[in-house]
């Protein structure tokens, strides 16, 4: 059997509002296998950040994990108490935000920021913690580390903080760490410099990956195996050669024809109609068909499941059921 | 074909001050030609001065000095009253469709406020009238019209956004990074619904945008910018195919593409962060982060020169043309 750095079976987490439950992640089960980096990809709202945040056990009121599994190396991290969780947070388990800006705080010394989890998660002293919060620098491509070390988030770049988030994130070797849109606030020339770090950090320590994005180019430069999120649900799931080569449900080959080929010079792009529904009241059948032009009756009514194509593809569409 | 100029621009120079009596160097002595019907998109990153551009051709920020031509006439050297019936000819769309609708009006008096102000129909019947045939056009259910911003998802905000852009018939229209706040597949829609009224009402676009997938969609001609200048202006398609000036080839480079088969591949990094527009560097402005940089980059600015049928400020433009 494959080593599994994580493994979520049946998560379903979702928000208890005055309006009723939303269901922001519906059954969803995810294994990432030791030292490959995982995608998932979707649109906003549709449940991306919520596995992140269910796996991280920081999930605000209303929201919360109503049933499943999530083990980390094996051990289970639903029902936690806090105090435990706190000992895995940002140990075996860090995280990357979007915004670097607003997960830093503005008034401590970035690298002070950064110790803190040395302090926290190792018997180690300030010194010692301060050499390896240097070393770490280093590593993720941050010139001048002493002088950065004494600099205040505000003083730095956006890429230059979101290395400061990756050494945070990476000082006490986790076992996985989860990537929530690390480069959609950067400019294009910044976003490939933290992407080909990322590459580089992922080979060097063999740390799992769990990259969340909509933006399928970054998957695509990243990830071993993607999943494809929709409305809460997997809708697809395949190696990313596979994925890339031949998609098999209608959302994914949807977005990858949003994708624009610099190539060629369409006159118009292809789009998928509507809009992403409300999870307060989703569709009867399958969650796409709305949107779907190759929608039935059946799509309407009943919803599908997980088939399987073979060599670990699957896709939630009538369409291949029994292929 | 014959190209008319809309709109013209001549030695723009735009500043702010900022602290210890030194000035942010927006907009650095550009040179701008908009002609009618075409789409000409503005890239660049973030703080290079494109959105700032893009206002102060509108003359929305005068600038500091140089001259802005509409249509034929000095609209810099204009009194605010003079103004105002070119300020109908031009029109913004934002970026943020969540902020840049109020919250408190109905999206009726949302598309119908700059009807309104310029006095465009003599009774409320008729606004109306316009507002729902408006709705109609950008693809909004007409019925929604005494609906809540809130009350839509981000896409049909911006189709509301774009309406009330479209309401006055503008000649001009600077749609400052419009669809970076959308989802992809809502993306697509957005972009497609602003070439069919492009192509329906003659419009013109300056597209502003870092996307730079989206503007080889949209744009005929694109004009790229690095810390508050311009480095290379030419055809879509001859800019994408062979850029002249480094940083364009960069930026080009830099762009995530859709194929797991060639990650990283053959990839030239852009190293280093974008430098401060208030000590801009001396020389080429990007003389700091270029790997071709030799000391004639450092000492002499270049200028804006054809190259290839490119308009491109570097030094070298024949060299990487090879």
């Amino acid at each position: 059997m494959e080593d599994l750095t994580l493994k979520i079976e049946h998560l379903c987490s979702g928000f208890f509002t005055e309006r009723g439950y939303v269901p922001a992640v519906d059954d969803v089960s995810l294994e990432i296998p030791k030292g490959k980096v995982i995608g998932i990809v979707g649109e906003s709202g549709c449940g991306k950040s919520m596995i992140a945040r269910s796996i991280m056990g920081i999930l605000k009121y209303p929201g919360k994990i109503t049933k499943g599994s999530i083990k980390l190396d094996g051990r289970e991290l639903v029902g936690l108490e806090e105090s435990e969780l706190r000992s895995i947070r940002g140990k075996d388990v860090s995280m990357i935000f979007q915004e670097p800006m607003t997960s830093l705080n503005p008034v401590v010394q970035v690298g002070k920021q950064v110790r803190e989890a040395l302090l926290l998660h190792e018997n180690i002293d300030k010194e010692a913690a301060k050499d390896e919060v240097l070393k770490i620098f280093e590593q993720v491509g941050i010139s001048e580390p002493l002088k950065r070390y004494r600099s205040y988030p505000h003083e730095l770049s956006g890429g230059l903080r979101q290395r400061v988030m990756i050494a945070m994130a990476m000082i006490c070797k986790p076992k996985l760490l989860i990537a929530d849109e690390p480069t959609t606030a950067l400019d294009v020339t910044i976003e490939a410099q933290i992407l080909q770090l990322m590459r580089q950090l992922t080979r060097q320590t063999g740390m799992s990956v769990l990259m969340i994005s909509h933006n399928l180019g970054v998957i695509a430069e990243l990830c071993d195996e993607v999943y494809v999120m929709y409305a809460g649900k997997i809708v697809e799931q395949a190696d990313v050669y596979e994925l890339f080569d031949n998609c098999a449900h209608p959302y994914t080959k949807g977005l990858m024809g949003s994708i624009i080929d610099l190539d060629t010079k369409p006159e118009r792009l292809p789009a998928i109609g509507g809009v992403v529904p409300n999870l307060l009241h989703l569709p009867k059948g399958c969650a796409f068909a709305p949107r779907c032009k190759y929608a039935t009756e059946r799509c309407r009514a009943e919803r599908p499941e997980l088939y399987d194509l073979g060599s670990g593809h699957l896709c939630r569409c009538f369409e291949k059921e029994g292929k | 074909m014959e190209q008319r100029v809309l709109l013209e621009a001549k030695n723009l120079v735009q500043e702010f001050p900022a602290k210890n009596r030194k000035k942010v160097h927006a907009v650095s002595n550009v040179d701008l030609t908009i002609y009618a019907g075409e789409t000409l998109a503005l890239v660049g990153e973030s703080g290079c001065g494109k959105s700032t551009l893009g206002r102060t051709l509108m003359n929305l920020i005068p600038p500091v000095s140089g001259t802005i031509t509409f249509e034929g006439v000095e609209i810099t050297k204009l009194s605010k009253k003079e103004f105002a019936p070119y300020r109908k000819q031009m029109q913004l769309i934002f970026q943020d469709p969540y902020a840049s609708l109020d919250p408190r009006m109905t999206v009726r008096d949302i598309i119908a406020e700059p009807l309104e102000i310029h006095k465009v129909y003599p009774d409320k019947e008729s606004t109306t009238q316009k507002v729902k045939e408006l709705l109609q056009q950008v693809g909004v259910p007409e019925e929604f019209i005494y609906r809540y911003p809130h009350q839509f998802s981000g896409g049909q905000r911006q189709r509301i956004g774009i309406a009330r852009a479209i309401a006055l018939n503008p000649k001009l229209i600077i749609c400052d990074e419009p669809v970076s706040a959308l989802d992809v597949s809502v993306q697509s829609q957005v972009l497609n619904l602003m070439k069919d009224l492009q192509k329906e009402f003659g419009l013109t676009y300056l597209f502003i945008s870092h996307d730079l997938s989206v503007v080889k969609f949209m744009a005929d001609r694109v004009a790229v910018m690095f810390l508050g200048k311009l480095c290379e202006i030419a055809d879509t398609d001859s800019l994408y195919a062979k850029p002249l000036h480094p940083y364009t080839r960069f930026l080009l480079d830099a762009i995530p593409k859709a194929d797991p088969r060639n990650r990283g591949r053959n990839k030239q990094l852009l190293q280093g962060e974008i430098p401060s527009p208030i000590d801009v560097p001396g020389g080429c402005r990007f003389h700091t982060r270029c790997p071709f940089a030799t000391d004639r980059c450092k000492s002499e600015e270049p200028k804006m020169r054809q190259v290839e049928g490119h308009m491109v400020a570097c030094h070298f433009a024949e060299d990487l043309a090879k």
